[in-house]
């Protein structure tokens, strides 16, 4: 087992270890974490697998291995980047709702009071 | 006899705001016109909302800012739930003379309009903006007639009514960034009659306009993105 190896076992469980606590605490919604565990189980799989990556790109045509790993990482991202934009549109929008409910409800209480 | 509401964006407006309520309470009195100023404080930082709550107005305090178009349609829903019949939209800053209110009454009940825009190219009087802004609002008019078939000189107007129809519609949607033009399209598609009067505009008054300078490039991209995808989405009501 290469040194290497070592490290990317120990961090990628550390990480994983540290999303569990997150869930656990109510930190993170479970919605969101079900992509975080997915990513870390499949980082702790290659770490202990280390065939698995030249295999995989065997059979996708990769002819360098890295490659395989960038380019699994930066779809990953970019679909968890478009998924938060969805997120935060939607908090938007529920956030606008709120506040004018607020305005038009206060104007109503003042008006009461006054 | 019809109910009136005149909402009145805020942000920032302690200059002009108290002229631009009295003025258009003025109007109504002078013209025996029901109607009550919704002024829509959209959270500013200086005076306003001390300004507003002794003017003869209901004032909306907006708790976060939402920008114009959420602005706007805040005061819409007040509105709406309040049983207006029609709903005025004006800018805080002075830039629309409220005594044009009574033409817009007018051209809605002559031509059965149910939107109405004041414009300030018709008769080419008043405040005529820059030339680049000139420029832009052609380039709206003419995307506009190609998408919906309707003629609007003046589609970045603020100055407008809409009756019940069109508050019923504005009530569920209203485009949130620079919703002028793009409401435009919102209403064709939901199958109203849109027509524009002539009005008098002036230069602002105080506060800034929403569109900077170097905004203006993102303003074009943003609304042109905006007017084809409402195009896109809103099913033409049969």
């Amino acid at each position: 087992m290469g040194r290497i190896q070592i490290i990317a076992i120990i961090s990628s469980l550390l990480f994983l270890y540290y999303i569990a606590r997150l869930i656990l605490k109510g930190k993170l919604r479970e919605e969101y974490a079900i992509m975080w565990i997915i990513c870390t189980a499949v980082l702790v799989l290659f770490s202990f697998w280390r065939d698995g990556l030249e295999i995989i790109s065997d059979l996708i045509g990769v002819y360098a291995p890295p490659n395989t790993v960038f380019i699994g990482a930066i779809i990953a991202i970019l679909i968890y980047l478009l998924h938060l934009s969805l997120v935060v549109s939607k908090l938007q929008e529920q956030n606008k709702i709120l506040a004018q409910e607020i305005a038009i409800l206060k104007q109503k209480a003042t008006k009461k009071d006054g | 006899m019809p109910k009136y509401a005149v909402v009145i964006p805020a942000y920032n407006e302690q200059g002009a705001i108290s002229d631009v309520v009295n003025a258009v309470n003025t109007t109504a009195s002078l013209n025996g016109i029901k109607l009550d100023v919704i002024v829509v404080n959209d959270c500013s930082i200086d005076s306003t909302s001390t300004i507003i709550a002794e003017l003869s107005c209901i004032a909306l305090n907006l708790p976060i800012n939402l920008g114009i178009g959420g602005a706007v349609q805040t005061g819409f829903k007040y509105a709406f739930e309040n049983g207006y019949d029609f709903a005025f939209q004006i800018d805080g800053d002075g830039q629309h003379p409220p005594e044009e209110l009574p033409k817009l009454i007018r051209a809605s009940e002559e031509n059965n309009w149910d939107v109405v825009i004041g414009s300030r190219f018709i008769d080419k009087i008043g405040f005529q903006s820059t030339l680049l802004r000139r420029t832009g609002i052609n380039y709206f008019k003419f995307l506009i007639r190609s998408l919906v078939g309707v003629r609007i000189t003046d589609s970045t107007s603020g100055f407008r009514m809409i009756n019940r129809n069109a508050l019923s519609i504005v009530n569920e949607y209203y485009p949130d960034e620079y919703p002028e033009p793009e409401a435009i399209i919102l209403y064709a598609k939901n199958n109203l009659n849109i027509g524009e009067t002539p009005v008098n505009m002036r230069e602002r008054q105080g506060g800034v306009s929403s569109i900077g300078k170097r905004a203006s490039i993102y303003y074009m991209l943003k609304v042109s993105l905006a007017i084809i995808f409402t195009f896109i989405r809103v099913k033409r009501k049969k």
